[in-house]
């Protein structure tokens, strides 16, 4: 059995994520201290709400060095939502406010980018590869095929300043949107992937398959 | 291009999904995680489940029939009823939900919608606006499930609570709901037009040219659907087709193999 351990400092619908992950057959583990996280064979930052008030949950138990120690284990790690976003290095949501400095990049509004669009951006949208190189084979989207579509619900969008990190991308209105990133061993989704239906659930089951 | 949503709402009383027409009170239709089963397999975009007789009791009770829902339906689910109280929400989230639904508490004591919207994010926290028409162009909001009339205006209401911090508007005509006649166009024009954060329509659906009607003429891109799916007079599949076979989007499918690398 696959074990995942869960970031758990008060930011996400945890019970969600829980199901997901016992549901491709992982044994799941709530972390919540730096010990426990040094520990984990896999990791997965959820996260709902605000950039600055999750960082500071993160921060006043020491889990933002924790993870980020953690992350030069080469094992496998994966931000979900405002979890994808806390791994780039700073975001503008309510201030200026630091990440984990995982992946660089910053995280914008999505009002900012076009003024027009219905915020928050809501719905099931479909994932286009980032054109280049960066493939997803050895991802977690490596049984996804191009097109398939996964559930949104944000307002900001995470930049990474190295177009080699996108992993892929989702079309809004026009808005191009960061939907998955990636450096190395530490991997980002903009979706929810235990929101998203057999498509997400693959993702899921195709992380904890990877090492 | 984003897809429009399809949603479907389950009205839950005690262990029964339920459906109500006007002036015919309540049909028992069976229990509520096998039809939402059943729009899952489908492809449904999310659930909604709105406890009806919630406000009678004082509390909300779906908070098993949610847990068990989360066992193996894997898409947004969204809880109403009744929740009256951060506390209220956040037991609700913890069960399962990723979204709550608020009408009542949020009519009585707006100052609920900005709480909520602090402590768990915008995006969770959906107003359930039920709209009674009063006259051209006029809908006034009604509460305890339908049952008082509030005295606010439809669309001043939709704004302010927009700005309190609602991320989403379920909106429901309560003179179209049950009926399958159509959607009241106008009112969600209105309440569409005056707010930027997305707007859930429902109330109404008969065919899939009501659909259309609002995705050409309204923009408006999510929508609530109950009796025509409970009642098998469309498919969530029928939906999809007719939308596409006109232009629009609806829904996602779930195709999963191998991309070709």
């Amino acid at each position: 059995m696959s074990k995942v351990s869960i970031v758990d400092y008060g930011a996400g619908n945890l019970l969600s994520i829980r199901r997901a992950f016992e549901h491709c057959g992982a044994q799941v583990a709530f972390v919540s201290t730096s010990e426990a996280i040094e520990k984990a064979e896999r990791l997965v930052l959820p996260g709902v709400g605000a950039f600055a008030h999750a960082k500071c949950q993160l921060a006043k138990r020491g889990l933002d060095t924790a993870i980020v120690d953690w992350s030069s284990k080469n094992r496998p790690l994966l931000g979900i939502c405002l979890g994808m976003q806390l791994l780039v290095d700073c975001s503008e949501e309510f201030g200026n406010h630091n990440g984990l400095g995982l992946i660089p990049g910053r995280v914008v509004e999505i009002r900012k980018l076009d003024q027009s669009q219905r915020i928050p951006h809501i719905g099931w949208s479909a994932l286009e590869g980032s054109g280049h190189e960066q493939s997803w084979f050895g991802t977690p989207l490596a049984n996804t095929s191009e097109g398939a579509s996964v559930y949104f619900v944000h307002s900001f969008v995470a930049f990474t300043d190295d177009n080699a990190h996108i992993l892929a991308t989702t079309d809004y209105n026009g808005i191009s949107i960061t939907a998955a990133i990636r450096k190395s061993n530490v991997f980002g989704f903009q979706f929810h992937p235990e929101k998203s239906g057999p498509v997400g659930l693959e993702m899921i089951r195709t992380f904890l398959a990877g090492e | 291009m984003a897809s429009n949503r399809i949603i479907a709402r389950l009205d839950v009383k005690g262990p029964n999904l339920v459906k109500g027409v006007q002036f015919e009170g309540l049909r028992k239709l069976g229990e509520p995680n096998k039809f939402a089963r059943k729009y899952y397999a489908e492809g449904i975009d999310e659930i909604i489940y709105i406890d009806i007789v919630a406000s009678l009791f004082g509390r909300n009770n779906l908070y098993s029939i949610v847990e068990d829902a989360t066992r193996d339906i894997f898409v947004p689910i969204t809880v109403g009823g009744g929740l009256r109280t951060v506390s209220d929400v956040a037991v609700a989230l913890r069960s399962g939900a990723d979204k709550v639904a608020i009408n009542t508490a949020a009519l009585l004591e707006p100052d609920l919608i900005g709480q909520v919207a602090n402590q768990f994010g915008s995006q969770c926290m959906v107003l359930s606006l039920q709209a009674i028409r009063q006259g051209p162009g006029r809908w006034e909001a009604l509460y305890n499930n339908g049952r008082e009339r509030s005295g606010r205006d439809v669309v001043q209401w939709a704004c302010e609570a927009a700005e309190r911090g609602v991320g989403e508007i379920l909106l429901t005509s309560v003179d179209n709901e049950g009926t399958g006649k159509g959607f009241d166009v106008e009112l969600i024009s209105a309440v569409n037009d005056a707010v930027s954060i997305p707007v859930v329509c429902g109330g109404g659906l008969g065919s899939s040219n009501h659909m259309i009607e609002v995705l050409r003429g309204v923009g408006c891109s999510a929508f609530s659907v109950a009796s025509a799916l409970h009642y098998e007079t469309l498919s969530i599949a029928q939906l999809r087709d007719a939308a596409l076979a006109s232009g629009f989007e609806l829904g996602h499918t779930s195709d999963i193999c191998v991309s070709p690398e």
